[in-house]
């Protein structure tokens, strides 16, 4: 039987069991959406295809599936730039398909044509300039092994529009076997014996917890480590979750907007195990210091380990894979007492008294945070708004934290919501917004409204680039180089879009403000404002 | 210090850009690059000489094995493997030092592939040392243009990429 590759590539999605995509049409991805049309995929139009992209892979963090977003050739695909670097570097598994001038036409500079293949080579995991359609049915099925498998990541696919056209055979599903791609999943056996040595040997030990804990789905396994070696847990802003904010053995997370008592522990530790984190800039600004100390690496990517800090023990391998095998090596372990208490001696206040007339962003995220439910999922955006979520919201058992963590994309939060709101409609969601980041997505209201998803947008309103502003206030410019001038009236922007919304200024007033958000049924954006001067930390 | 990375990829469009793209991206830098395809058509091999301390060359092995079109990178032994360097090169010559010229390409065993009444278009293989003390001798006489090819490395005997 023949169908036109447009049509076999859907069937190739349902085969992958994808439900929903994020796509933005244009002339050379047309008949792609076309056959998808014709489908029951769900397709989902963002407002840009930026916010497609983030859609996507906020979907794909819900639902633990491959995201998968469309869009057309030349702005349309370079658009979805933002969002595959941001997958990349969060390693969230993506499918970018992308239409491309007819194939006769590459390479003469026609209309809406761009180097997709070329632009997106450093940051995407693996991608395609497809040439021939008879090997779209290869190229996508290894497009979803290469996204989901190993060190998950984004792959890029572009295809011509005449490609998508053309008549071919409908091929079975076979097997993938890429010769260079053979991801190691199995942790090695000897290595696993040696650190859980090292576990029992060390003082003062520390699991330094990341997303490749959430990756691989194993917070259950991790947990159950933690319990049994009573081993204190450090974690990066990706690996937030992973243990109850108030979970006697998690000190929060790491790095320069991490808790005091975390970056002590890592700095006091004899031994640092580290489980799925890469050891990034924000999270151990000073990695030299880490030299001293005895190191245990699980990652599944094997350029991780070593390229920071020197290991003693490296581990290679899928995380859930390694942590079983550690669950059956590893015993019940006295309390670290003394290493724990002395830890502890280090927390700070995080939050100051809430002083009357006024909100102070962290003591209304810490609130909000015990009011959600508990599966609630929360999204922010990057600046002072992402900072004061992960310091401050009170993460329970299944809370899900999704945030742009190594590109640190604003625009990101808003929709990631959507995606996480798609994948999971019957869990809350809550976007933690700053009102200049909310800016950069906030096209998505309509997304939103198109679809009646029942998220819950906290808007922090100071009518500043807060993060930026306080960096300047710190390294002692003395002057605002930028200002966020603008602003438009939040509610009535919301409204026009058929969003209920409201605006709160006096603590008094928010805990109210927060029921009333919490028991609408449907969209709604909560105006906070706060003062411009509040710190990060 | 300088590396010599031997890799089996793909050959198809675009692997090349990969690696490249790769060595500029990571600030790793490349010394000298050829490229050409095997005995599978289907395979290509990169000869790469790199520069760089001994955690730099682990990194660009790592990252070269996360490229899925990478299947093999091997780092060569400079011991244990024949290294070649194949060069051309077009030099300034007249009636008078011709002959002197020729007794220098004779010396170092070069080639001469093109003679014009101005100039005299020279073919010397050999490791690199070999090529810059060539050059250097004929320096004088006035280089008009050098084409060098990247290093072409071997290892010796039952050693190979293709065994482990």
């Amino acid at each position: 039987m023949r169908k036109t590759a447009a049509e076999v590539i859907v069937d190739i999605l349902i085969k992958h069991n994808i439900d929903t995509v994020f796509g933005y049409p244009g002339a050379a991805s047309t008949p792609l959406h076309q056959a998808l049309s014709k489908s029951n995929i769900r397709h989902i139009l963002p407002r840009s295809e930026q916010s497609g992209a983030h859609e996507a892979t906020g979907y794909s963090s819900v639902e633990g599936g491959v995201g998968v977003c469309i869009a057309t050739s030349g702005p349309g695909a370079t658009n979805l730039l933002t969002g595959i670097a941001n997958a990349y570097m969060d390693s969230i598994p993506l499918v970018a398909i992308t239409g491309q001038v007819t194939s006769d036409q590459i390479g003469r500079d026609v209309f809406q044509e761009v180097d997709m293949f070329g632009t997106t080579a450093p940051y995407c995991k693996h991608s395609y300039l497809v040439k021939d359609a008879a090997q779209i049915p290869r190229i996508f099925h290894e497009a979803f092994y290469i996204a989901a498998t190993g060190r998950p990541g984004p792959v890029v696919v572009d295809i011509p529009m005449d490609l998508q056209l053309q008549e071919i055979d409908v091929p079975e599903l076979e097997k993938v076997d890429i010769r260079g791609y053979k991801p190691t999943v199995k942790g090695h056996e000897m290595q696993i014996k040696r650190a859980v040595s090292e576990l029992q040997r060390a003082q003062r030990p520390v699991f330094l917890a990341g997303h490749g804990i959430i990756l691989s789905d194993s917070i259950e396994e991790f947990r159950k480590i933690v319990e049994l070696t009573n081993v204190p847990v450090v974690s990066t802003l990706l690996g937030l979750g992973v243990l109850p904010t108030e979970h006697p053995l998690n000190f929060g997370m790491i790095g320069s907007h991490g808790m005091a008592q975390s970056n002590f522990a890592l700095q006091k530790a004899d031994l640092i195990f580290i489980v799925g984190a890469r050891v990034s800039d924000r999270a151990v600004p000073a990695p030299m210091a880490l030299q001293d100390k005895r190191i245990v690496h699980v990652d599944v990517d094997p350029a991780e380990i070593g390229k920071i800090v020197s290991t003693n023990t490296p581990i290679v391998g899928d995380i859930k894979d390694v942590l079983t095998q550690m669950l059956a090596l590893v015993e019940q372990d006295d309390p670290y007492t003394d290493w724990v208490a002395e830890i502890s001696a280090h927390k700070k206040p995080i939050r100051v008294p809430q002083t009357n007339g006024t909100i102070c962003a962290k003591n209304a995220l810490h609130l909000l945070s015990g009011m959600v439910e508990e599966n609630a999922i929360v999204t922010t955006e990057v600046g002072q708004n992402q900072i004061w979520t992960a310091r401050n919201w009170n993460f329970k058992d299944q809370t899900k934290f999704i945030t742009s963590g190594g590109f640190g994309t604003m625009g990101y939060g808003l929709p990631a919501a959507v995606g996480a709101k798609l994948a999971a409609p019957d869990r809350q969601v809550i976007a933690v917004e700053g009102d200049g980041s909310f800016q950069m997505s906030m096209g998505e209201l309509a997304t939103i409204a198109a679809h009646e998803l029942d998220i819950k947008i906290i808007l922090l309103c100071n009518n500043e680039l807060g993060m930026v502003n306080e960096y300047q206030r710190v390294r002692d410019y003395n002057n605002y180089a930028v200002h966020l001038a603008g602003n438009p009236d939040f509610s009535v922007l919301a409204s026009a879009y058929g969003i209920e919304a409201a605006v709160v200024s006096d603590y008094a007033d928010l805990e109210k403000a927060y029921e009333t958000m919490l028991a609408w049924d449907g969209p709604y954006l909560l105006q906070i404002n706060i003062d411009a001067q509040e710190d990060t930390l | 210090m300088k590396h010599i990375l031997s890799v089996l990829v793909e050959n198809h469009a675009g692997v090349l850009l990969r690696i490249v793209g790769l060595f500029s991206r990571r600030g790793f830098n490349i010394h000298s690059l050829a490229v050409g395809v095997t005995d599978d058509p289907g395979v290509s091999r990169v000869t790469i000489v790199v520069t760089g301390d001994e955690a730099t060359i682990e990194q660009v092995v790592k990252q070269l094995n996360k490229l899925i079109d990478v299947i093999k990178v091997k780092e060569l032994n400079k011991n244990t493997c024949v290294r070649r360097e194949l060069t051309l090169l077009k030099i300034r010559c007249n009636s008078k030092n011709r002959s002197e010229i020729i007794q220098i390409v004779n010396i170092f065993r070069a080639n001469i592939i093109d003679v014009s009444p101005e100039t005299l278009t020279i073919e010397l293989t050999g490791t690199e040392d070999k090529i810059d003390a060539f050059l250097g001798m004929l320096e004088p006489f006035g280089i008009v243009e050098v084409v060098r090819g990247g290093m072409l490395s071997l290892e010796r005997g039952h050693l190979g990429i293709k065994n482990q």
